[in-house]
């Protein structure tokens, strides 16, 4: 993809700073994002939860990058006018923020559960799958930031086909823990809050499929929405 | 998968997006436009849909202006401007011998980039091209025809009380609607237009493109414009000129969102001018 014709090359030099300041700040968000999951997911494999105020941390800052690229976008759109793929690429940004601030706000989510099982000092059975789960997770992750960075749809699809993955690990985790609660009713508190992370882990997955739909947007103007994933390929060949 | 698949420009080009059309009003074919030696607008291939407004954008130098011109026969006034290939309005060839200019200029009007009303009354301003016409048989009649026409133009309420007075005594955007309540007084089948706001005010723009959007009912539009957020506002279709090609011809709401042509592309984002 060339980079010039995303953000560079205009006669305006000034507009090529703002978008481009505004791709490094969506950059940084995805950074944070991915760091407050890797925290959360340390501390599910140490058994360790002092790493989840700083997840906390980290959502106050993404928040507040959200607001400021938001801000930066709006501003573009009134002073500039932008058309064509730098219209998309404000739009796609706008909505991607929204998608990062989200996946924050889930990783925290997890980030809580993990410390009140914890705390709690039980541990259900089923906390590998859930590791493995968030494994995945965070690799689909760390390649949606990279398909955003280096704009490219082939990865954007490829990603989506990852997320049925994800899918399928989350199925199997519930399946785990239905038999789990089954055979075990003490423990049913316990295995219910490894359900919602498992549920929050699940959500990032599709927000990263968003971003990945908007990177598509972006690059090709076609709107991928709630498409099958053969029909994308087919749109995008 | 291509990243990024837009088309760009070879020598032997081909226009990108939809220009040609099942109905339209005017079908221009195979036109070039030479002035002298050099050559101004190459091959040119082009169907504008009835009761349509279709914008012409491009840098400047591009053609688009020359482009618009031959569409009523304005290059006749140059002298070393030669225009070959075939233009037709409904299925008349606008270049054949036996065409009438004048009657054509009544058929396809034009307002220019100054507003240049005459330098008599507003009534008389309006009046002229039906009375040259022989469009009324009475007094009466052309009355009515010159209050009709500044009604369309949404002009009548600020000038009834004075149609006897100099027309360059109206504001800007006044008189440039007055260009078109003349143009329109002859009852063309098209207009042309040829940067109608670039000399208006943003408020007396708007009038402006609020009346281009009213009179699209019952005239075919094309309207000459370096404002690309114009063309975005009031036309159905959009043109792309680029060094005397016509590149890319689109409906506005893909050329504005999703441009097929490279070039085009640059030009909607900025990147040339």
């Amino acid at each position: 993809m060339n980079d010039d014709i995303l953000v560079g090359g205009h006669i305006s030099r000034q507009f090529d700073q703002e978008l481009d300041e505004i791709r490094s700040r969506v950059l940084k968000m995805g950074g944070l994002v991915e760091a407050q999951l890797d925290k959360t997911l340390d501390a599910l494999r140490s058994g360790d939860s002092s790493g989840i105020t700083d997840v906390e941390k980290l959502d106050r800052k993404v928040n507040k990058l959200e607001m400021q690229i938001d801000e930066e976008c709006t501003q573009i759109l009134a002073k500039r006018q932008p058309a064509a793929g730098d219209l998309r690429m404000i739009i796609a940004t706008t909505k991607s923020v929204r998608d990062l601030e989200r996946i924050g706000d889930e990783a925290e989510r997890v980030a809580h559960m993990v410390r009140h099982v914890l705390d709690n000092g039980a541990a259900p059975k089923s906390y590998s799958g859930l590791l493995a789960l968030g494994e995945e997770v965070k690799e689909l992750l760390h390649d949606t930031l990279n398909t955003y960075a280096r704009m490219e749809t082939r990865s954007a699809v490829k990603n989506m086909r990852k997320d049925q993955d994800v899918d399928d690990e989350y199925a199997r985790v519930l399946m785990h823990l239905i038999e789990f609660m089954k055979t075990d009713p003490d423990h049913i508190a316990g295995a219910l809050d490894v359900m919602w992370a498992a549920r929050s882990l699940e959500r990032i997955g599709d927000h990263c499929i968003n971003i990945c739909e908007n990177v598509i947007y972006l690059v090709e103007g076609e709107d991928v929405r709630h498409t099958k994933l053969s029909r994308i390929k087919k749109q995008l060949s | 998968m291509a990243e990024n698949s837009k088309q760009t420009m070879n020598d032997t080009y081909e226009t990108t997006g939809i220009p040609l059309l099942k109905d339209s009003k005017l079908s221009v074919r195979n036109v070039d436009v030479f002035y002298g030696d050099k050559q101004a607008i190459f091959d040119v291939n082009l169907d504008i849909g009835k009761n349509q407004v279709i914008s012409m954008i491009g840098p400047s130098g591009c053609g688009k202006s020359t482009f618009l011109r031959c569409l009523n026969r304005m290059n006749d006034t140059i002298d070393i401007c030669n225009v070959t290939g075939e233009i037709k309005l409904e299925d008349q060839n606008i270049y054949d011998r036996s065409i009438d200019v004048v009657e054509l200029r009544a058929r396809v009007g034009m307002v220019f980039q100054k507003p240049n009303p005459f330098p008599k009354s507003i009534y008389e301003n309006v009046a002229y091209g039906a009375r040259i016409h022989g469009l009324t048989d009475n007094k009466l009649e052309l009355d009515e025809l010159v209050e009709s026409s500044l009604k369309r133009c949404g002009l009548w309420k600020e000038v009834k009380e004075r149609l006897l007075e100099p027309a360059t005594g109206l504001s800007g955007g006044q008189q440039q609607r007055l260009c078109i309540a003349r143009a329109i007084a002859v009852n063309p089948e098209v207009i042309l237009m040829d940067e109608p706001c670039s000399a208006l005010d943003p408020i007396a723009t708007a009038t402006v493109e609020e009346l281009i959007h009213e009179l699209s009912q019952n005239f075919t539009i094309c309207i000459v414009t370096h404002s690309m957020q114009q063309a975005a506002r009031v036309s159905q279709r959009t043109a792309y000129f680029h060094l005397g090609k016509l590149i890319e011809v689109n409906d506005t709401s893909v050329v504005f969102t999703n441009p097929k042509h490279q070039l085009t592309e640059e030009y909607i984002t900025g990147r040339i001018g």
